[in-house]
Order: structure tokens, then sequence, then C-alpha cells
């Protein structure tokens, strides 16, 4: 396939790219100002009460988990990787879906442009996109955690 | 002279504001650490810590862009310094912070064909994976190491941006072969002359290796690597200043994510610190680019040179367990 001519204007990928990341960025900041005001104005419980958070921000992040696991909580198991989604019916823990929106349209975008790198015969790019998209799936996937 | 100096500091407005809303987290911040292994209950009301991010990240917001850094650069060794929270929960946010300013512009700086996809894709796969790497390395190391090299690099940071040079438009004589091969080049179109300016890129290998550190130190600090991006880009590979700035802006929102998902799913996350810093720094880079306009840049850029100094030296010293202040 001929390569396209290089032009001042921005590729379709780029501006299909472009309008993703827009939508998804709007998206998760009207939810996260949505999700806050529940949780700081008290409209949804929270699994640590907003006058206790103070308490724990100071701890490293394995002592903090071991506070909510065992006061709050009463699991066997910290509260990392994906298990927010158990609590999103509390009001700290919903704000963990526009953080996980912003976080994860980058994915989409990716995914959403490679069929037109391969359509265009740019298979170089489109296989970098791929793997692109599959390195940041599996940094959210969990599978990577380690700790202190 | 002295008039010249006076008129300098007519600058003096962000200064103020910083020494305003630091002043109180000096005073209350310093001594208490995040060294205690059990909760310390406090005295001050809940909301009252939130509120003073919200404002310091608004200052800095309008600091950022007036002296041309990105928000992660000056969010966690700021906040690290001078905040009660924990550098596990400082460092996830400032990766969020970084994403969050380069969603709200990646969108415009690409549909302008400022920032390069073309460039940007293979810069990012290396930055975004080494940047997994860094935050699984920096959750793994103790504390005080962590603060003493994010001290280290916070000074190193300034001086790069002490002696560091730009290039409007680099004399790129011939792409190298990589560069060829993948048809990084492109046009854009520049305002001040009305032109369009043809651009390619040379030393693409050097330049991707560079990414490596690069991706490995944004990880690992929680920082948004905006400072070393758009000299490695600009004056490394030769792209064209203000393609380096755009797209550099726009890897964030690559390399960031990356490393946000593992300091997310390692719980480094509290949405009442991450949710006002991002409004914060949101609101204050809004005006910020308003008021660019009147601001004196020069000044703004010593002043956060001289705020990156002083935050650096209070990394190291707090990671040696020093107290000079």
């Amino acid at each position: 396939m001929s390569e396209p001519k290089i032009t001042a204007q921005a590729t379709e990928e780029q501006l299909l790219y472009a309008n993703i990341l827009e939508k998804g960025m709007l998206i998760g900041l009207i939810l996260m100002f949505i999700t806050f005001a529940l949780y700081v104005f008290g409209i949804m419980p929270s699994v640590v009460p907003l006058d206790e958070i103070s308490d724990y921000w100071n701890q490293p992040v394995h002592l903090y988990l071991e506070v909510i696991k065992t006061d709050f909580l009463n699991w066997e198991h910290h509260p990392t990787g994906w298990t927010w989604l158990k609590l999103v019916g509390n009001g700290d823990f919903l704000n963990f879906i526009p953080i996980a929106i912003l976080s994860g349209v980058t994915i989409i975008c990716y995914l959403a442009i490679v069929p037109g790198l391969f359509r265009r015969g740019d298979k170089a790019y489109a296989i970098m996109a791929l793997a692109e998209a599959a390195i940041l799936a599996l940094a959210a996937s969990g599978l990577l955690a380690v700790g202190h | 002279m002295i008039k010249n100096m006076f008129r300098k500091l007519g600058g003096i407005y962000p200064s103020l504001v910083c020494a305003l809303t630091l002043n109180p987290v000096w005073a209350f911040a310093s001594e208490s650490g995040a060294l205690a292994p059990v909760a310390v209950e406090s005295e001050t009301a809940w909301w009252v810590w939130p509120v003073v991010l919200l404002v310091v990240t608004f200052v800095m917001g309008i600091i950022a862009v007036l002296g041309g850094v990105g928000g992660g650069v000056l969010y966690v060794p700021i906040i690290s310094g001078f905040f009660p929270f924990h550098l596990d929960f400082v460092r996830g946010t400032g990766l969020l912070v970084a994403l969050s300013g380069a969603l709200a512009a990646g969108p415009g700086l690409l549909k302008m064909n400022m920032a390069s996809l073309r460039l940007a894709i293979p810069v990012a796969l290396i930055a975004s994976t080494m940047a997994i790497v860094g935050a699984m390395v920096g959750l793994a190391l103790p504390t005080n190491v962590v603060q003493i090299l994010l001290g280290a690099t916070i000074l190193g940071i300034v001086v790069i941006m002490f002696t560091a040079k730009k290039s409007a438009i680099p004399d790129v004589k011939q792409a190298d072969a990589l560069s060829s091969a993948l048809r990084i080049t492109g046009i854009y179109h520049e305002a001040s002359s009305g032109q369009d300016i043809n651009w390619k890129v040379h030393r693409t290998p050097l330049g991707l290796a560079t990414f490596i550190i690069i991706g490995f130190m944004a990880g690992m600090f929680g920082l948004g690597a905006g400072w070393a991006n758009v000299p490695v880009l600009n004056l490394m590979m030769g792209a064209p200043l203000k393609i380096s700035v755009a797209t550099s802006k726009f890897l964030l929102s690559i390399t960031d994510t990356s490393a946000a998902w593992i300091y997310m799913n390692k719980g480094c996350v509290i949405p009442m610190m991450v949710v006002p810093s991002l409004i914060g720094i949101m609101l204050g880079s809004f005006v910020g680019v308003r008021i660019l306009k009147v601001a004196k840049p020069t000044f703004i850029r010593w002043m956060v040179i001289a705020i990156l100094g002083f935050a650096g030296i209070k990394a190291l010293t707090k990671g040696l367990g020093i107290d000079f202040f």
C-alpha cells in the first residue's frame, strides 16, 4: 500500500485517538466531581470515616491497608487490585471509578487506532499500538503487584 | 539597578501566594512526618488538609504554566516535603496529577498536529514499560532510600533546568535509518511566522535508549517526566521545540498511565488526596494560561528552580533523617 502524503493536518488515526481521549477525559472528570461530592458531603457511607482518614495517610501503604483490612472491612486480604469494585457502594471507593476511567482511556485509544493502521499497511505502528495496549492492560490487571 | 529588581519582583504575586499557602504547611507538617507505625490521631479537622492541598495545587498549577514545567515535577517534592502524607500516596497521586494535565492538554495538541503520534508511539512503548518497572522497584525499596534518591533527582532536575538550552528548530541534516523506516516525520504550522515547518529527527536509537531511564524514574518517583522528555526530543533527537513540548505533554498520558495503575493496584491512592489535587492543578493551569500574557515568565522560572532546589534538599534531609527544617 502506498505511503500517505504527509501534510500539516493531523492524520485520521491521530484525530480518532484525540477524540476518544477527550471524551474519556471529560466523562472521567465529570464523574469525579459527582462521586467526590457524594463522598465528602456524607451522602454515601465510607469504609474509612471522613474524620478518621487523616489518621492513616501519613503511614506506609502496607500499614494503611492492614488497618483497613482488619479495623474497617474485617477481610482476610488487603483491598488491593480490583477488589475496590466490591466496595463501590461506599463513597471513598466509589471515587475509584472515575480514576480508573481516566487511567484506562488510553488503552481504548490505542485499540481504536489499530484497525486503521493495519488498513493503511502501517504494520509496524499497528504492532506497536497493540503491544502498548497489552502493556497498559497488564499494568491495569493487578498481576504486577509487588510492595514493601 | 534597585528599580530593575523591584520590577522583576513585580511578579511577586506567585511568591507571596506560595509563602502564604506553604507557611502553615511548614508549621504543622514538618513534625508530623511519615514514620509513625500506628495511627496518630490528628487534632486538625479532616477537611483542613484537603482544602490546603486544593489551594496549594491551585497555586502550583499557575506556577507550572508560568514556569514552563509540568505539575508532576512540582507536586511530589513539594507535597512530600511539606505535607503529612506518606511518600507512597504522594507518588501515586503525583502520577495521577501529571496524567490529568496530559489528558486535558493532549486531545487539543493532537488535533492541532503539534503533538505527533508517530513520534510518541515508539517512545511511549519504551517509557511506559520502564515506568512500570520503576514503579515496582520504587514500591519495593525502603521509603528513606526512595526519599534520598528523590532528593538527588530533584536537585539534578534543578541543574538541568538551570543549564539546558532549547532549540526552536534544530538543524537535522538527515534523518537516521530508524526514524526513516518508521517515518517519524511531520509538518506543523508555525503561527509566529505563518510558515509550514517540515521536521524530522535523528539519533533515534540513542533517544529511545534514554527513554528507558526517563520512564524508570517517572515510575519510581511519581514524577511526570516532562522535564526530561523535552530536552531529549528537542536537543538529542532534533524535533522542533514546539513539537517536543506538545509531544512530551501528550506522552505523559501514556507513561504516567502505566505507572499509575501499579500504584493504584497497590492501594497507593487515597481519593481525599487525589481529587483535591486534580481539581487544584487543573483550575490553576486554567488560570495560569490566562495570566501568562502579563506575568514575567523568566522570574517565575527562577522561582520554580528555587522552590525545587529547596524541596530537593528537604527530600534528601528527610531521607537521611536529618531535621534541618
